[in-house]
């Protein structure tokens, strides 16, 4: 029995293009049309327990935002299921399956695009805590001033729109619209990743600020590792939708396993005191639709073998709470 | 050894419905052949404007109100449109964050590269796609005869950066400005930039203004860090003393609220408050309602540039003790 609140188990999720007309005509007369099909994520595995708070890092394409977005139930897995406190969620009744699917909120990256633009702060916010019956309608005023307070926002605000907001106001709302339903998970997807320096540290803080006041746990989606490593107590690190490593914060960031998350570290960039030549890890992130053998890093691997090309190393505990999927742990 | 860039007391203001903006306020820097100046700061501080700014690019209602820019010796502000187009793209060119800006979608690669050689060079077209082909292959594109003859959209999103990278080296300019170049890139991919980068401008001699709102990225490819808040330059010195010992409360602040100079899990030292509307500065110092230094004189006047030890310029009354964050 495993203590996870939330978890994905074995999932994978693939999304295909819909044969367009000409495909389907030429399919009809007997030409060989192949479809296109994105693995977006190849049986991944990750859990958060109650108010733990995980790092999600991976490039762009690794899968991560499509992991967080099925976590959060926008998206279903193609294969795979995600387990609410120990029930799978597509076991759950109607009931249940509306509290799980409040359990958890995502907060997205960009606040502007995910603001509706005609509506005040009060509706963006109020709108799901009322229509999930949460806060009766006569004290929803004083709801929402104490969750705008709890953001960091003054309460008088709940009548401007969002063009009326600074970035890490803007920020501060879709926090706000998260908490509204008082959930217990919260999927930030890339939260911080617009705003300036300055404004990111306060943003930083409200989330520890609000980790501490309500227990909540996170699945904190990044490329940002410095970030990371401050919020996160457990990191999982995606290539091209396979997570190839998990571990402590602490652990991963003192001794990386895997050779892309030390190459990872190494190209972070940190304020170093002086000028320095960068030694690059070299290749791209190759194409999900056509992934390499084997594992998927090895061309991009300085310790590639023959063996990373033709199997693909299984995700393992290399010691007590960290997991590795990479063939060099065999070697010894 | 003379500077390649020298910009003195250049104001760019923008006159608006709303009033004027100062989006540049009287800022000096120079930036040596070969060198990297890294020009930092968040939105709104004026630090893009700086760039268009030397390039000439800045459009009404902006204008530059006074000051001097001079490349090699030769001043740029008040040139003529004819004038322009013998620098711009031969002896200064732009990298610009995303590399769309720079790139057409509907011409291929081959035809924009050979157009800018021919637009500065009295060469053959053949000798024109030589210089593409080669350009290519300098900034790290694999196969760069296939890849002249494809569009953009068939390129990754480092790839096209490179590309840009490659069209802006095509004249070996004196000088680029490169505004956040790698701010829209994978960690991976960043570093393969600025390594491809920082060799090129060893290589060639470049002087490179960076533009960028990230302290880690220019930290290790930069000579000189220069430091913008509010329109106005507040601190300029070499990259290793502005890091070790910020004099600016506001440079002290950015540094301090990294979450890698904070304890882990612990709350980042945040700079309360957010930036100023440019249209309803405070007065005095721009900073100082934000400041944790801060003073009674600081809302009366407007600090002046001063020089303090180990070649750092700064505009604030009451500096940081020189016991930094980053002891």
């Amino acid at each position: 029995m495993s203590d996870f609140l939330i978890e994905a188990r074995d999932v994978s999720k693939r999304f295909s293009q819909e044969p367009d007309l000409a495909a389907k005509v030429a399919g009809l007369l007997g030409a060989k049309t192949k479809r296109i099909v994105v693995h977006a994520l190849d049986h991944v595995s990750l859990g958060i327990r109650e108010g733990e708070v995980v790092g999600l890092v991976g490039e762009s394409g690794s899968g991560k935002s499509t992991l967080g977005r099925i976590i959060a139930g926008i998206w279903e897995p193609s294969d795979g299921e995600i387990f609410f406190a120990g029930t799978a969620r597509n076991g759950l009744n109607d009931v249940q399956r509306r509290a799980a699917d409040l359990a958890v909120q995502m907060v997205f990256q960009d606040p502007m695009s995910s603001l509706n633009p005609r509506m005040r702060v009060a509706q963006i916010v109020g709108e799901a805590p009322q229509y999930h019956g949460i806060v009766p309608q006569a004290e929803i005023g004083a709801y929402l001033a104490d969750l705008l307070q709890k953001v960091g926002l003054d309460p008088s605000f709940a009548e401007r729109y969002p063009h009326q907001f600074s970035g890490g106001q803007r920020a501060r709302i879709g926090i706000a619209r998260a908490l509204a339903v008082k959930p217990r998970v919260i999927v930030a997807d890339e939260a911080i990743a617009a705003l300036d320096v300055s404004i990111q540290a306060q943003v930083i803080n409200l989330f520890m600020k609000l980790r501490a006041e309500l227990g909540l746990a996170y699945l904190f989606i990044s490329h940002d590792l410095g970030v990371v490593r401050h919020l996160a107590d457990r990191v999982a690190i995606l290539y091209l939708g396979r997570i190839v490593e998990s571990a402590p914060a602490s652990e991963l960031f003192r001794a990386p396993n895997h050779p892309y998350t030390v190459a990872l570290l190494a190209n972070m960039p940190k304020v170093e005191t002086g000028k320095h030549a960068f030694a690059p890890l070299e290749g791209e992130i190759p194409s999900p639709i056509n992934p390499p053998t084997g594992c998927h890093f090895h061309p991009r691997c300085a310790h590639a073998t023959a063996r990373c090309t033709a199997e693909v190393p299984a995700l393992r505990e290399i010691a007590p709470g960290r997991m590795a999927a990479c063939h060099l742990n065999d070697a010894v | 050894m003379s500077a390649t860039l020298e910009v003195k007391d250049l104001s760019t203001h923008f006159f608006t419905r709303a009033g004027v903006v100062k989006a540049v306020d009287s800022i000096s820097f120079s930036v040596e052949r070969g060198q990297v100046l890294g020009l930092v700061g968040e939105s709104g501080s004026g630090k893009t404007v700086t760039g268009l700014s030397i390039m000439g690019l800045v459009d009404r209602p902006g204008r530059i109100v006074s000051g001097s820019i001079k490349l090699a010796g030769q001043e740029l502000v008040g040139l003529s449109e004819r004038d322009w187009r013998t620098i711009r793209g031969r002896k200064i060119a732009m990298i610009f964050q995303d590399p769309m800006m720079t790139l057409n979608p509907v011409l291929r690669i081959d035809t924009q590269m050979i157009e800018t050689v021919l637009a500065h060079a009295d060469v053959s077209r053949e000798s024109a796609r030589e210089r593409s082909r080669q350009a290519l292959s300098r900034v790290g594109i694999p196969s760069p005869d296939e890849r002249l003859t494809a569009y953009p959209h068939q390129f990754s999103g480092g790839m096209r950066q490179r590309v840009a990278i490659a069209i802006a080296l095509l004249h070996d300019p004196e000088l680029i400005i490169a505004d956040e170049p790698t701010t829209a890139l994978d960690v991976t991919i960043q570093a393969q930039i600025i390594a491809q980068v920082q060799k090129l401008a060893a290589e060639t001699g470049t002087s490179i203004v960076w533009v960028t709102h990230d302290l880690a990225v220019v930290s290790g490819l930069s000579d000189r860090l220069a430091v913008m808040y509010a329109g106005r330059l507040i601190e300029e010195g070499p990259t290793a003393e502005v890091l070790r010992h910020p004099h600016h409360p506001y440079t002290l602040g950015l540094l301090n609220s990294l979450p890698i100079n904070n304890p882990q899990g612990q709350p980042l030292n945040q700079i309360p408050g957010s930036t100023p509307s440019l249209l309803r500065l405070p007065p005095g110092c721009p900073f100082g309602p934000r400041c944790s230094h801060r003073q009674d004189d600081c809302a009366s006047a407007a600090p002046p540039e001063t020089s303090v030890d180990h070649g750092v310029r700064l505009r604030c009354f009451h500096p940081v003790a020189r016991q930094g964050a980053l002891a």
